[in-house]
């Protein structure tokens, strides 16, 4: 079986020389770029206020995919556990709101933090874990924090089974737009900077120690990279994006529940990582997207078989695209060059 | 005529590793294929195997065995002692040992086999009920040799015996090939860095580069050859 | 301390149940070098085929077997049909199947026979064992079948060449292909025999845990969790493992009441990733040294 490889991202790097090829594509990227980013300013005019929901929504669980695919993709570490950092980002953004009146913008960077505090400790003692028993560990976590979230002895702050209810937050008053569109924006906003600076982050030094560790850790070790270091940082960074995801679900949903955090959550974020692709960003995207509307596509067909129906359609695309809807990407660019250079 | 091999091309996905190779080898003896890293050595073995995509003609006793699977060529009757020793490390020795007789239908013959195995390589004796992956890269290769002899192998394909050993152990491992080559007779196609070496125990030598065969002869011959003697001999 | 003992034997029969899965697990692991992450729904799925054999009037031996039998050829064909196209694939690509199977399964248990809990029959009835109120019969031939099917698959694996064989393919399936073994084939027996023994586990847990579709799904993970614990290449300390969660789950819930109750399961799983911080390769699991 094979490693998962990492994808040559949209964003070419720096300092590469360019062949007079290699700059056409270059420009090409940048207009798709350019194109996909206008479609995206524009679609919540198009759509209705669920629609637009449901966008933003896309957004949201491909970001804390995309913190996911930090850890395991690009750091080779497992993890089964991302949507208790998903819940805990949520959490801290309802209590902080709902129990002392903070504004909803600054909870994101709040929950943020808290979620880099909490990852980066819980990679420490994972360090020595590797493989099937990291992934038992992320699995406690999982499981651990439905749990701890219905502790009666916590119930005062986390509102216990019955969650917490989050206020609609507030439109900026000269905007001409309604609360779905202004959080459609506000997540846009959020999403882009996140991921544009992960694509930073994985083109640069610490990225390439990251993606060494990966492939390599005792190559890596030998040449000095501080391993235990990075792999605790990485393991922040991605609780960090996937928790900040996290917020921007609660505020978008507006309620926090323990159970809408299950093991399940977690599942299918590594579901919606590897359709998507290992190690590459825009990929994050399509895995959301299965992830969202999937499962309501296979309980239109059949609300008995819904299950079933989701695992037949899982299947049918891993057995395509085995390395994710990236991979694919990749294989058909790769031959329709081939083909114009026959 | 037990081995014969006419154009063979072998690809590792788009890349093209050999050129049309082909050589023939009779029952009973002894050649072997010389060549710097990344000449397509080890891609001649892998191909018989059909580990690797081939084109060309490959024929066993006169069968062709073009795009069969690996386990059906083992079957008849060729083993294959591979680069890094293939050792089941989580097993035993003896474990291992007994991996190589896995497809023989005559149990009985196996546990004579194996003391004949000990016989020749005593420290596997010694390390019998042991996990094959805390054997020194000597004994292991031993052990790989012993595997691969346990088939009762009519060819037996070795690549880079000689890989990774001290001379002596080297020499010592050299020697029981050549005795079980006039004991039993299995035919031996040996792939070898340590030219010097193989061109003693083989008749017979192929020179190899990028793929395609560059000499062919006696070993006597190709071993006074200038050019090999400058370029692989180191004199 | 007759709490404490009584907490113990109750924890040792659950812990039979979970030293089931965990065995089967491990089994699997050997025989194939993964985790089958749909054991659990497998397991039920032969449940529910016993309990319906049942139902219409077959006696419960004979079904018994025929379940074992219809999950072994389950097991091989759910092998060559859905993972030997992946078998080249990333072992994530892997798993995304096996979530697959998991949910197929446990979603087709719930549309064929609906979501009310079942009750199923036990062989060896529920009268409390010689009279004690410890053990009751069925615990006690629970953990009898898991002796026998411990030193079965013992004999099976270390004294036989088909044992050996399969082994060997799990172990390292390039070598095994060059000593002439059908590693194709050799997987997809290990898959047979552990869904065989899953379904015997199943159909020995449904008189407990009483039959619905998500039956296994709890009992899986402290199966799993007992198996890492003992660690991945040691049947035996699989087993071990089971009980052992078995009696810290059951005396975390008695003697922690202010936590134990609502996280019994997240300290079972902590005590167990303790564990792997000392011990990483499990309790009784030999470590792999791997040369650079």
């Amino acid at each position: 079986m094979t490693t998962p490889h990492q994808d040559t991202t949209l964003f070419a790097p720096a300092g590469q020389a360019l062949g007079a090829r290699r700059a056409a594509l270059l420009t090409t990227r940048h207009w798709v770029w350019a194109g996909v980013l206008a479609v995206a300013v524009v679609l919540p005019f198009v759509f209705q206020g669920f629609v637009v929901f449901q966008l933003t929504e896309v957004m949201i669980y491909g970001l804390a995919i995309l913190g996911l695919n930090l850890l395991t993709g690009f750091n080779g570490q497992f993890s089964v556990g991302h949507g208790a950092f998903y819940g805990l980002g949520a959490y801290v953004t309802a209590i902080l709101m709902q129990r002392y009146g903070v504004a909803y913008y600054w909870t994101v960077p709040a929950a943020g933090g808290v979620c880099f505090a909490v990852g980066a400790l819980f990679g420490l003692p994972a360090l020595r874990l590797q493989g099937l028993y990291l992934a038992l560990a992320t699995f406690a976590l999982a499981v651990a924090l439905p749990q701890l979230l219905k502790f009666h002895g916590l119930e005062d702050w986390t509102g216990g089974v019955q969650g917490i209810v989050v206020d609609q937050p507030d439109v900026p008053g000269f905007l001409p737009i309604d609360t779905d569109q202004w959080l459609y924006y506000f997540t846009l906003a959020v999403v882009l900077a996140m991921f544009a600076g992960a694509a930073n982050l994985v083109k640069s030094r610490t990225g390439r120690a990251i993606m060494a560790i990966r492939d390599h850790p005792i190559a890596a070790a030998a040449m000095g990279v501080n391993e235990p270091l990075y792999k605790t940082l990485t393991f922040g960074v991605s609780a960090l994006y996937t928790g900040v995801a996290g917020a921007l679900g609660a505020l978008a949903v507006q309620f926090v529940a323990p159970d809408s955090f299950s093991l399940f959550l977690s599942i299918n974020f590594l579901v919606g990582l590897i359709l998507g692709g290992m190690g590459s960003l825009p990929g994050c995207l399509f895995g959301g997207l299965f992830v969202l509307y999937v499962p309501n596509i296979a309980e239109s067909v059949s609300r008995g078989l819904a299950g079933a129906i989701y695992g037949v359609i899982m299947l049918l695309v891993i057995f395509v695209m085995p390395s994710g809807a990236a991979g694919f990407t990749r294989l058909a660019f790769a031959y329709v060059a081939r083909w114009r250079d026959r | 005529m037990m081995l014969e091999i006419a154009d063979l091309e072998a690809f590792y996905g788009e890349q093209q590793a050999l050129f049309g190779v082909g050589f023939n080898l009779e029952a009973g003896h002894v050649r072997t294929l010389l060549g710097a890293n990344g000449a397509g050595k080890t891609t001649v073995l892998r191909a018989l195997c059909g580990i690797v995509r081939t084109g060309g003609e490959i024929r066993f006793d006169g069968k062709s065995i073009n795009g069969w699977a690996t386990e059906d060529i083992v079957r008849l009757g060729v083993a294959h002692v591979p680069e890094g020793r293939g050792t089941f490390v989580r097993l035993t020795v003896e474990e291992n040992l007994r991996l190589g007789a896995i497809t023989r239908r005559d149990h009985a013959a196996i546990a004579a086999d194996i003391e004949q195995i000990y016989h020749h390589f005593p420290r596997l004796k010694e390390r019998q009920t042991q996990q094959a992956g805390l054997l020194s890269g000597g004994e292991q290769q031993m052990l790989a040799v012993g595997r691969g002899l346990m088939l009762r192998p009519r060819l037996m394909l070795l690549d880079e015996p000689s890989f990774g050993l001290a001379p002596l152990v080297v020499e010592e491992l050299f020697g029981i090939l050549r005795q079980v080559n006039r004991d039993t007779g299995v035919a031996m196609l040996i792939v070898e860095q340590n030219a010097a070496l193989a061109l003693e125990l083989a008749e017979h030598a192929y020179l190899l580069e990028t793929g395609r065969i560059v000499m062919d002869g006696p070993s006597e011959a190709i071993a006074a050859d200038e050019a090999v003697r400058r370029a692989y001999l180191g004199y | 301390m007759q709490l404490l003992l009584q907490q113990v034997m109750a924890g040792l029969a659950n812990g039979a149940i979970y030293a089931l899965v965990a065995l089967a697990v491990v089994m699997i692991y050997q025989a194939i070098d993964h985790l089958n992450f749909a054991q659990g729904e497998m397991a039920t799925f032969s449940a529910y085929v016993a309990w319906q054999l049942i139902a219409w009037g077959t006696p419960y031996w004979l079904a018994f077997v025929a379940v074992v039998i219809l999950s072994f050829i389950g097991g091989v064909a759910t092998e060559r049909i859905l993972f030997k196209p992946l078998h080249n694939a990333s072992i994530l690509a892997n798993l995304v199947a096996f979530i697959a199977l998991f949910s197929i399964l446990n979603s087709g248990d719930g549309y064929l026979w609906d979501y009310t809990i079942k009750t199923f029959p036990s062989p060896f009835g529920t009268k409390p064992l010689f009279g004690s109120v410890l053990i009751d019969a069925h615990e006690a031939g629970m953990i009898g079948v898991t002796a026998v099917m411990l030193g079965l698959i013992y004999l099976f694996f270390r004294g036989t060449r088909l044992g050996l064989a399969m082994r060997a393919a799990a172990a390292n399936p390039e070598s095994a292909r060059l000593v002439g073994i059908r590693v194709g084939w050799m997987t997809a027996l290990g898959w047979g025999i552990a869904a065989a023994i899953g379904g015997v586990a199943g159909m020995l847990i449904a008189p407990i845990v009483f039959l619905d579709p998500n039956m296994m799904f709890g009992v899986l993970l402290y199966g799993f969790a007992g198996a890492v614990l003992g660690g991945l290449t040691s049947p035996a300390g699989a087993v071990l493992g089971g009980f052992a969660v078995g009696v810290i789950e059951n005396l975390a819930g008695t003697f922690i009441p202010y936590f134990g109750r609502d996280l019994k399961l997240t300290i079972a799983l902590l005590v167990i990733v303790a564990v792997l911080m000392v011990r990483p390769a499990g309790i009784f699991g030999r470590s792999v040294v791997s040369r650079v």
